[in-house]
């Protein structure tokens, strides 16, 4: 078996930037190292095909001793694939990390005040009834199919005094 | 026949989950669908046992590439139990979520992506415990490690982001080595082919087996959280949704333990560590429980356990006799079930107490003496008290070690594995220790001793780093508590069959000390 020496020595490179970026503290140099390494076990894969050679199409005429093998290069595509695929998921979890770093501690509060206001009413429900479980689940999976969007006024009102009542509940 | 049920485990959650994401919408829909397909699974899965014990052929080769090229699909009896406990404890989990979700207007798990992650991680599961080839189990592992991301920073808040980015960073390092492996593998056998390994790594210099042993070894220990590779688990798991860490908790690991069970035996039928193992092993368990024993929150508390008691697990595999492996998987599958159970119990008692540390709980056993009981019972059984399963798990685990160190042949090991005996058993009464104190702390302390309590129980324990506050809903769903219910009573068949249970792990160990039956499962004609 006879290997490229150009892509033993680009795979060691890659190898190493990769690892000492990842070390960095920083999310989207640890994302960037965790590309070249990646990249890196690719040319690692494909290396481990042996012998360049014919494209791998079984034809008239073509010994099968002469065509390069294509199991190596099905490998390196799907470890491609799914390495895009977690690219994408990094990128937006560091985004979403540096948005919440922007927002600081009250970060978390938008998000969950919008579904607050939907839930209030049969949050407030729940909490009156917990004896009474069965048959409320069953209504709010029946009402569960449309999104409330009126009445957004009234359920803020709702809401609030909702969250008082909740409050009073856990100080006992 | 049966064999045309084999990719159906795979094909069925990934169609489902395709089609819980069109209904993104539709709650209601969405979650007769993911119950549907899991439900579907179980039964599937049960047929594939009883098919796979039966003796019938359970292999399939996708698109009909003959077995060392195509992708090669392999029920042998271990694959078969593992696929029935997961799809169980997936489907519980999954009536739990929805009694959680249902409750909460789906504020702690946004329906929509919850139940297509939810069925993508079964895929992967499900796909990592039928692979007939090392690539197809890395790709199995991506397809649940992938929604595991997912799922484990649901909702983006803060404190999820964070424990997700430890978690992500760590897994994918291990994915990387799991590449190199099989990267390496390929370049020395020129195949990923298990049953084709089984018998071309044997013909390696021993130097070369060894490398590609230990790189395996790595990538499979960092996602079973084997000490010292096990650093990120307390860490990760508590911060998501209660269904989320059972789920994990039950399941991940486990994965990565089977991973451990196939590369040590069928694999690997020459290259011998089980020095290393059983090292590996008793470290895991001691320094595992030792780690719980200073936690407050009962979440972390668990998660040490989950780290400690894969140490039990490693001790089987390391043993490597007939009994040990029949014992080993008798452990996994009493430790999917008891600790998701645990789990579960958690996000009941959060509920309930509005809190999960010691500290904060008291008066539960008045308040819900139904909770009390879904509590104690897996707490006794993850302690090894009799007769529950965990006493018997172990006790097979400990009997087989102890006959290795009696025979002939293991004169250097005797002491060795007798160490880890002893570090079991303790670990065993420390885990104990732990759980009751819990139990005693929250359930039977009253209300009114809260303020101000003292004890030496207490002196050692520290809060969550985040110690995060939670209030109490005091609702505790009916879905909720009969998923948790039926568990434990899973748990309790889990002792009651106890039996033929084991007869059953002692025929799939047969098979897997015996790495030709494998391979004639897979090339019946034998290999060329």
């Amino acid at each position: 078996m006879t290997a490229s020496l150009t892509l033993v020595v680009l795979m060691a490179v890659l190898f190493g930037a990769g690892i000492s970026i990842m070390l960095e503290r920083s999310l989207t140099r640890v994302l960037i190292g965790f590309l070249l390494v990646g990249n890196a076990v690719n040319i690692l894969i494909y290396l481990m095909s042996g012998t360049p050679g014919l494209a791998p199409i079984l034809g008239e005429g073509v010994d099968p001793d002469e065509i390069s093998d294509p199991l190596p290069q099905a490998f390196v595509l799907t470890a491609i694939v799914i390495n895009l695929g977690i690219t994408a998921f990094m990128l937006a979890l560091i985004y979403r990390s540096w948005w919440l770093a922007q927002l600081g501690t009250k970060g978390d509060l938008v998000d969950d005040e919008e579904e607050d206001v939907q839930d209030a009413e049969e949050a407030a429900d729940l909490i009156r009834s917990s004896a009474a479980d069965d048959a409320a689940i069953q209504e709010i999976i029946d009402a569960s199919d449309e999104e409330p969007d009126e009445g957004f006024e009234e359920e803020l009102e709702l809401e609030a005094s909702a969250r008082d009542r909740s409050d009073g509940g856990d100080e006992r | 026949m049966t064999a045309v049920l084999v990719p159906l485990v795979v094909l069925l959650p990934l169609l489902g989950a395709a089609t819980a994401l069109i209904l993104g919408r539709h709650r209601r829909a969405q979650m007769a669908v993911s119950a549907g397909v899991l439900g579907t699974v179980t039964v599937i899965a049960a047929v594939l046992l009883g098919a796979v014990d039966a003796g019938e052929s359970t292999v399939v080769s996708i698109g009909a590439w003959p077995a060392p090229y195509g992708i090669v699909l392999v029920v042998d009896r271990l694959s078969a139990i593992m696929l029935l406990i997961s799809a169980i404890v997936l489907l519980v989990v999954l009536v739990y979520a929805v009694g959680q979700g249902v409750a909460d207007r789906h504020r702690e798990t946004p329906v929509s992506i919850f139940h297509p992650s939810y069925l993508i991680l079964s895929a992967g599961v499900f796909n990592a415990f039928i692979a007939g080839d090392l690539f197809n189990l890395y790709v199995g592992f991506e397809i649940l490690l992938s929604a595991s991301y997912v799922l484990l920073t649901l909702g983006g808040t803060g404190e999820r982001i964070r424990a997700g980015v430890t978690y992500i960073i760590v897994s994918l390092v291990s994915s990387l080595f799991f590449l190199s492996a099989i990267a390496l593998v390929y370049g020395a056998t020129g195949t990923v082919n298990i049953a084709q390994l089984s018998v071309r790594l044997a013909e390696l210099p021993d130097g070369v087996q060894l490398i590609l042993h230990l790189l395996l070894l790595i990538a499979f220990g960092i996602k079973a959280a084997v000490f010292p590779l096990s650093f990120w688990l307390p860490d990760s798991y508590p911060t998501a949704p209660a269904p989320v860490t059972a789920v994990f908790a039950g399941l991940l690991t486990k994965v990565g333990v089977y991973a451990i069970i196939r590369t040590e035996t069928v694999i690997f039928t020459e290259s011998d560590l089980t020095v290393l193992l059983m090292v590996v092993g008793g470290l895991t368990m001691l320094i595992g429980i030792l780690g719980a024993l200073t936690q407050a929150d009962i979440k972390r508390l668990l998660s040490f356990t989950l780290v400690s008691h894969i140490g039990y697990m490693i001790f089987g595999i390391a043993v490597g006799t007939q009994l040990g492996l029949a014992s080993t998987i008798y452990y996994v599958v009493h430790h999917i079930t008891v600790q998701t159970t645990l789990f579960l119990t958690t996000g009941l008692i959060e509920r309930f107490g509005g809190a999960t540390s010691i500290n904060r709980l008291a008066g539960l056993l008045k308040a819900s003496p139904f909770l009390a009981i879904l509590f104690f019972i897996p707490a006794l059984n993850l302690g090894g008290i009799p007769p529950f399963s965990g006493f018997l798990g172990k006790t097979g685990l400990f009997l087989a070690g102890a006959e290795q160190a009696g025979a002939a042949d293991a004169a250097g090991m005797a002491w060795l594995t007798w160490a880890v005996i002893a570090a079991g058993a303790a670990t065993s009464l420390i885990t104990l220790y732990a759980l009751t104190r819990f139990w005693n702390m929250a359930f039977w302390r009253g209300r009114g001793e809260l303020e101000g309590y003292e004890s030496v129980l207490l002196g050692s324990v520290q809060e969550a780093p985040e110690g995060a506050t939670v209030t109490a809903t005091r609702t505790t769903p009916v879905l909720m508590v009969a998923a948790t219910t039926t568990l434990v009573v899973v748990t309790v068949l889990l002792t009651v069959f106890a039996g033929p249970l084991f007869e059953l792990t002692d025929r799939a160990s047969f098979d897997l000390v015996n790495p030709e039956a494998y391979v004639s499962l897979v090339f019946p004609g034998g290999i060329r």
